[in-house]
Protein backbone atom coordinates (compact mmCIF):
# COMPACT_ATOMS: atom_id res chain seq x y z
CA UNK A 1 0.00 0.00 0.00
CA UNK A 2 2.80 2.40 1.01
CA UNK A 3 4.74 1.37 -2.10
CA UNK A 4 1.75 2.22 -4.33
CA UNK A 5 1.31 5.59 -2.60
CA UNK A 6 5.01 6.42 -3.13
CA UNK A 7 4.76 5.47 -6.85
CA UNK A 8 1.64 7.61 -7.26
CA UNK A 9 3.29 10.58 -5.52
CA UNK A 10 6.48 10.24 -7.59
CA UNK A 11 4.45 10.04 -10.82
CA UNK A 12 2.51 13.15 -9.82
CA UNK A 13 5.74 15.09 -9.04
CA UNK A 14 7.37 13.97 -12.29
CA UNK A 15 4.36 14.92 -14.44
CA UNK A 16 3.43 18.12 -12.60
CA UNK A 17 6.56 19.95 -13.74
CA UNK A 18 6.12 19.42 -17.53
CA UNK A 19 2.35 19.92 -17.26
CA UNK A 20 2.85 23.27 -15.51
CA UNK A 21 5.44 24.27 -18.10
CA UNK A 22 2.98 23.53 -20.93
CA UNK A 23 0.31 25.85 -19.55
CA UNK A 24 0.04 29.16 -21.40
CA UNK A 25 0.90 32.25 -19.35
CA UNK A 26 -2.03 33.86 -17.53
CA UNK A 27 -4.15 36.06 -19.80
CA UNK A 28 -2.99 34.31 -22.97
CA UNK A 29 -5.39 32.19 -25.10
CA UNK A 30 -4.65 28.43 -25.47
CA UNK A 31 -2.81 27.28 -28.60
CA UNK A 32 -5.04 27.34 -31.68
CA UNK A 33 -7.31 29.99 -30.24
CA UNK A 34 -4.93 32.94 -30.32
CA UNK A 35 -6.95 34.74 -32.99
CA UNK A 36 -10.31 34.32 -31.26
CA UNK A 37 -12.08 37.59 -30.55
CA UNK A 38 -15.60 37.97 -29.22
CA UNK A 39 -17.86 39.27 -32.01
CA UNK A 40 -18.83 42.40 -30.07
CA UNK A 41 -15.13 43.12 -29.40
CA UNK A 42 -14.34 43.33 -33.12
CA UNK A 43 -13.52 46.74 -34.58
CA UNK A 44 -16.63 48.50 -35.90
CA UNK A 45 -15.52 48.21 -39.54
CA UNK A 46 -15.20 44.42 -39.22
CA UNK A 47 -18.61 43.84 -37.63
CA UNK A 48 -21.46 42.66 -39.87
CA UNK A 49 -24.22 45.27 -39.63
CA UNK A 50 -27.60 43.90 -38.57
CA UNK A 51 -29.82 46.72 -39.90
CA UNK A 52 -29.49 45.96 -43.68
CA UNK A 53 -30.25 42.26 -43.05
CA UNK A 54 -33.24 43.14 -40.87
CA UNK A 55 -34.57 45.65 -43.42
CA UNK A 56 -34.04 43.12 -46.24
CA UNK A 57 -36.02 40.49 -44.31
CA UNK A 58 -38.98 42.77 -43.60
CA UNK A 59 -38.91 44.21 -47.12
CA UNK A 60 -38.95 40.72 -48.64
CA UNK A 61 -41.98 39.75 -46.51
CA UNK A 62 -43.95 42.77 -47.76
CA UNK A 63 -42.87 42.45 -51.38
CA UNK A 64 -43.77 38.71 -51.42
CA UNK A 65 -47.16 39.32 -49.81
CA UNK A 66 -48.01 42.23 -52.12
CA UNK A 67 -46.89 40.29 -55.20
CA UNK A 68 -49.08 37.34 -54.23
CA UNK A 69 -52.06 39.58 -53.48
CA UNK A 70 -51.59 41.28 -56.87
CA UNK A 71 -51.39 37.86 -58.54
CA UNK A 72 -54.72 36.78 -56.99
CA UNK A 73 -56.46 40.05 -58.03
CA UNK A 74 -55.01 39.74 -61.51
CA UNK A 75 -56.14 36.13 -61.96
CA UNK A 76 -59.55 36.92 -60.47
CA UNK A 77 -59.93 39.87 -62.84
CA UNK A 78 -58.97 37.72 -65.86
CA UNK A 79 -61.44 34.95 -64.95
CA UNK A 80 -64.29 37.43 -64.33
CA UNK A 81 -63.58 39.25 -67.61
CA UNK A 82 -63.63 35.91 -69.44
CA UNK A 83 -66.95 35.01 -67.77
CA UNK A 84 -68.47 38.34 -68.81
CA UNK A 85 -67.29 37.94 -72.40
CA UNK A 86 -68.66 34.38 -72.53
CA UNK A 87 -72.04 35.55 -71.19
CA UNK A 88 -72.12 38.40 -73.69
CA UNK A 89 -71.31 36.02 -76.54
CA UNK A 90 -74.09 33.69 -75.40
CA UNK A 91 -76.58 36.56 -75.19
CA UNK A 92 -75.65 37.76 -78.69
CA UNK A 93 -76.02 34.24 -80.04
CA UNK A 94 -79.41 33.78 -78.33
CA UNK A 95 -80.58 37.15 -79.67
CA UNK A 96 -79.60 36.48 -83.29
CA UNK B 1 -67.74 33.98 -45.37
CA UNK B 2 -68.28 37.19 -47.32
CA UNK B 3 -69.61 38.94 -44.20
CA UNK B 4 -66.45 37.98 -42.30
CA UNK B 5 -64.05 39.24 -44.97
CA UNK B 6 -64.29 42.99 -44.28
CA UNK B 7 -64.07 42.86 -40.45
CA UNK B 8 -61.17 40.39 -40.73
CA UNK B 9 -59.39 42.69 -43.19
CA UNK B 10 -59.78 45.66 -40.84
CA UNK B 11 -58.50 43.72 -37.81
CA UNK B 12 -55.56 42.29 -39.78
CA UNK B 13 -54.61 45.70 -41.19
CA UNK B 14 -54.77 47.22 -37.68
CA UNK B 15 -52.55 44.45 -36.29
CA UNK B 16 -49.98 44.88 -39.07
CA UNK B 17 -50.07 48.66 -38.63
CA UNK B 18 -49.33 48.31 -34.92
CA UNK B 19 -46.76 45.49 -35.38
CA UNK B 20 -43.74 47.78 -36.05
CA UNK B 21 -44.45 49.71 -32.82
CA UNK B 22 -44.81 46.50 -30.79
CA UNK B 23 -41.63 45.07 -32.34
CA UNK B 24 -39.68 48.27 -31.68
CA UNK B 25 -40.88 48.31 -28.05
CA UNK B 26 -39.96 44.67 -27.46
CA UNK B 27 -36.63 44.28 -25.61
CA UNK B 28 -33.41 43.29 -27.39
CA UNK B 29 -32.22 39.72 -27.01
CA UNK B 30 -28.94 39.93 -25.04
CA UNK B 31 -26.62 38.15 -27.52
CA UNK B 32 -28.16 38.77 -30.95
CA UNK B 33 -29.45 42.30 -30.35
CA UNK B 34 -31.09 43.98 -33.41
CA UNK B 35 -31.03 40.99 -35.81
CA UNK B 36 -33.21 38.94 -33.43
CA UNK B 37 -36.12 41.23 -34.39
CA UNK B 38 -36.51 39.09 -37.54
CA UNK B 39 -38.01 36.54 -35.12
CA UNK B 40 -41.30 38.53 -35.03
CA UNK B 41 -41.99 37.88 -38.73
CA UNK B 42 -39.94 34.70 -39.28
CA UNK B 43 -41.67 32.45 -36.72
CA UNK B 44 -45.23 33.74 -37.44
CA UNK B 45 -44.58 33.10 -41.16
CA UNK B 46 -43.84 29.46 -40.31
CA UNK B 47 -46.94 29.31 -38.08
CA UNK B 48 -49.01 30.58 -41.03
CA UNK B 49 -47.25 28.07 -43.29
CA UNK B 50 -48.05 25.14 -40.98
CA UNK B 51 -51.68 26.34 -40.65
CA UNK B 52 -52.08 26.53 -44.43
CA UNK B 53 -50.37 23.16 -44.84
CA UNK B 54 -52.74 21.50 -42.37
CA UNK B 55 -55.75 23.05 -44.13
CA UNK B 56 -54.33 21.72 -47.42
CA UNK B 57 -53.67 18.26 -45.96
CA UNK B 58 -57.06 17.89 -44.26
CA UNK B 59 -58.95 19.22 -47.30
CA UNK B 60 -56.94 16.82 -49.52
CA UNK B 61 -57.89 13.90 -47.25
CA UNK B 62 -61.57 14.91 -47.48
CA UNK B 63 -61.30 15.10 -51.28
CA UNK B 64 -59.42 11.82 -51.50
CA UNK B 65 -61.72 9.78 -49.25
CA UNK B 66 -65.09 11.56 -49.68
CA UNK B 67 -64.66 12.95 -53.19
CA UNK B 68 -65.86 16.47 -52.33
CA UNK B 69 -64.81 18.90 -55.07
CA UNK B 70 -65.13 21.96 -52.76
CA UNK B 71 -62.50 20.41 -50.47
CA UNK B 72 -60.15 20.10 -53.45
CA UNK B 73 -60.56 23.83 -54.18
CA UNK B 74 -59.70 24.66 -50.56
CA UNK B 75 -56.70 22.32 -50.76
CA UNK B 76 -55.18 23.93 -53.84
CA UNK B 77 -55.74 27.41 -52.38
CA UNK B 78 -54.12 26.45 -49.07
CA UNK B 79 -51.24 24.69 -50.86
CA UNK B 80 -50.36 27.83 -52.80
CA UNK B 81 -50.48 29.94 -49.63
CA UNK B 82 -48.32 27.41 -47.75
CA UNK B 83 -45.68 27.78 -50.49
CA UNK B 84 -45.81 31.58 -50.09
CA UNK B 85 -45.32 31.54 -46.30
CA UNK B 86 -42.72 28.78 -46.57
CA UNK B 87 -40.77 30.95 -49.01
CA UNK B 88 -40.95 33.87 -46.55
CA UNK B 89 -39.62 31.61 -43.78
CA UNK B 90 -36.84 30.24 -45.98
CA UNK B 91 -35.67 33.73 -47.01
CA UNK B 92 -35.92 35.49 -43.64
CA UNK B 93 -34.16 32.59 -41.86
CA UNK B 94 -30.83 32.85 -43.75
CA UNK B 95 -30.89 36.66 -43.38
CA UNK B 96 -31.03 36.10 -39.62
CA UNK B 97 -28.51 33.22 -39.74
CA UNK B 98 -25.92 35.29 -41.65
CA UNK B 99 -25.55 37.56 -38.64
CA UNK B 100 -26.32 35.10 -35.83
CA UNK B 101 -24.37 32.05 -37.13
CA UNK B 102 -22.00 33.71 -39.59
CA UNK B 103 -23.35 31.66 -42.53
CA UNK B 104 -26.30 32.05 -44.88
CA UNK B 105 -27.15 28.35 -44.90
CA UNK B 106 -26.23 25.19 -43.06
CA UNK B 107 -27.21 21.71 -44.31
CA UNK B 108 -28.49 20.67 -40.90
CA UNK B 109 -31.65 18.74 -40.03
CA UNK B 110 -34.06 21.71 -39.61
CA UNK B 111 -32.97 23.78 -42.58
CA UNK B 112 -32.74 20.81 -44.93
CA UNK B 113 -36.11 19.30 -43.94
CA UNK B 114 -37.76 22.74 -44.20
CA UNK B 115 -36.37 23.13 -47.73
CA UNK B 116 -37.59 19.62 -48.64
CA UNK B 117 -41.06 20.44 -47.30
CA UNK B 118 -41.17 23.55 -49.49
CA UNK B 119 -40.12 21.43 -52.48
CA UNK B 120 -42.88 18.89 -51.69
CA UNK B 121 -45.42 21.73 -51.71
CA UNK B 122 -44.07 23.10 -54.99
CA UNK B 123 -44.29 19.53 -56.37
CA UNK B 124 -47.95 19.45 -55.23
CA UNK B 125 -48.71 22.62 -57.22
CA UNK B 126 -46.77 21.40 -60.25
CA UNK B 127 -48.61 18.04 -60.28
CA UNK B 128 -51.90 19.97 -60.21
CA UNK B 129 -50.87 22.36 -62.95
CA UNK B 130 -49.11 20.01 -65.36
CA UNK B 131 -50.36 16.55 -64.31
CA UNK B 132 -53.28 16.52 -66.73
CA UNK B 133 -56.76 15.07 -66.09
CA UNK B 134 -57.11 13.15 -62.83
CA UNK B 135 -53.96 14.63 -61.31
CA UNK B 136 -56.02 16.11 -58.45
CA UNK B 137 -56.07 12.77 -56.62
CA UNK B 138 -52.36 12.22 -57.08
CA UNK B 139 -51.72 15.78 -55.83
CA UNK B 140 -53.96 15.14 -52.81
CA UNK B 141 -51.70 12.22 -51.88
CA UNK B 142 -48.65 14.48 -52.16
CA UNK B 143 -50.38 17.03 -49.88
CA UNK B 144 -51.05 14.35 -47.26
CA UNK B 145 -47.40 13.32 -47.45
CA UNK B 146 -46.39 16.98 -46.97
CA UNK B 147 -48.65 17.33 -43.93
CA UNK B 148 -47.12 14.28 -42.26
CA UNK B 149 -43.62 15.49 -43.19
CA UNK B 150 -44.26 18.83 -41.45
CA UNK B 151 -44.24 17.02 -38.08
CA UNK B 152 -40.67 15.87 -38.77
CA UNK B 153 -39.67 19.40 -39.79
CA UNK B 154 -41.12 20.86 -36.59
CA UNK B 155 -39.58 18.25 -34.27
CA UNK B 156 -36.23 18.03 -36.13
CA UNK B 157 -34.60 20.55 -33.78
CA UNK B 158 -35.54 18.45 -30.76
CA UNK B 159 -34.64 15.06 -32.28
CA UNK B 160 -31.32 15.94 -33.95
CA UNK B 161 -28.42 18.29 -33.23
CA UNK B 162 -28.85 21.43 -35.33
CA UNK B 163 -27.66 25.03 -35.31
CA UNK B 164 -31.29 26.14 -35.27
CA UNK B 165 -32.90 27.01 -31.89
CA UNK B 166 -35.16 24.34 -30.36
CA UNK B 167 -38.97 24.48 -30.34
CA UNK B 168 -38.82 25.33 -26.61
CA UNK B 169 -37.57 28.85 -27.52
CA UNK B 170 -41.08 29.64 -28.74
CA UNK B 171 -43.15 27.37 -26.50
CA UNK B 172 -41.52 28.74 -23.31
CA UNK B 173 -41.21 32.34 -24.49
CA UNK B 174 -43.80 33.45 -21.90
CA UNK B 175 -41.49 32.26 -19.09
CA UNK B 176 -38.03 33.01 -20.54
CA UNK B 177 -38.75 36.39 -22.16
CA UNK B 178 -42.25 37.55 -21.16
CA UNK B 179 -41.55 41.08 -22.44
CA UNK B 180 -41.20 39.69 -25.98
CA UNK B 181 -44.47 37.80 -25.78
CA UNK B 182 -46.97 40.61 -26.64
CA UNK B 183 -45.17 41.56 -29.88
CA UNK B 184 -44.75 37.91 -30.84
CA UNK B 185 -48.39 37.02 -30.09
CA UNK B 186 -49.59 40.06 -32.06
CA UNK B 187 -47.50 39.12 -35.11
CA UNK B 188 -48.54 35.45 -34.87
CA UNK B 189 -52.26 36.39 -34.80
CA UNK B 190 -51.74 38.90 -37.65
CA UNK B 191 -50.04 36.28 -39.85
CA UNK B 192 -52.70 33.62 -39.18
CA UNK B 193 -55.46 36.15 -39.98
CA UNK B 194 -53.62 37.20 -43.14
CA UNK B 195 -53.32 33.54 -44.13
CA UNK B 196 -57.09 33.17 -43.58
CA UNK B 197 -57.86 36.24 -45.72
CA UNK B 198 -55.58 35.08 -48.54
CA UNK B 199 -57.19 31.65 -48.33
CA UNK B 200 -60.69 33.14 -48.67
CA UNK B 201 -59.59 35.14 -51.72
CA UNK B 202 -57.81 32.19 -53.31
CA UNK B 203 -60.77 29.86 -52.71
CA UNK B 204 -63.00 32.45 -54.41
CA UNK B 205 -60.62 32.40 -57.39
CA UNK B 206 -60.76 28.57 -57.52
CA UNK B 207 -64.58 28.70 -57.43
CA UNK B 208 -64.69 31.27 -60.22
CA UNK B 209 -62.32 29.17 -62.33
CA UNK B 210 -64.58 26.14 -61.80
CA UNK B 211 -67.65 28.20 -62.80
CA UNK B 212 -65.84 29.40 -65.93
CA UNK B 213 -64.96 25.82 -66.87
CA UNK B 214 -68.61 24.82 -66.42
CA UNK B 215 -69.66 27.75 -68.63
CA UNK B 216 -67.25 26.68 -71.37
CA UNK B 217 -68.59 23.10 -71.20
CA UNK B 218 -72.19 24.36 -71.38
CA UNK B 219 -71.24 26.64 -74.27
CA UNK B 220 -69.73 23.77 -76.26
CA UNK B 221 -72.88 21.68 -75.78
Amino acid sequence: MIRRAVIAFATFVLLAGPAAALQPPAGQAPAGQEGFVQIDELPKDQQLPAAPLLIAAYAFVWVALMAYLWSIWNRLGTVEAEMRSLEQRKRQRDGS
Amino acid sequence: MRKLFLPLTIVTAALFAYAPIAIANAPYESTMLLIQKIFYFHVPAWIAMYSALFVCGIASAIYLFKGRVEADRVAVAAGEIAVLFGLIGLVTGPLWGRKAWGVWWQWDARLTTALLLELILIAYLMVRKYGGPGSEKLAAGVALFGMVDSVFVYKSVDWWRTVHPKTSVVTSLGETAPAMMPAFALCAVAFVLLMTLLLMLRVKLAQQQATLNDMYLADEE
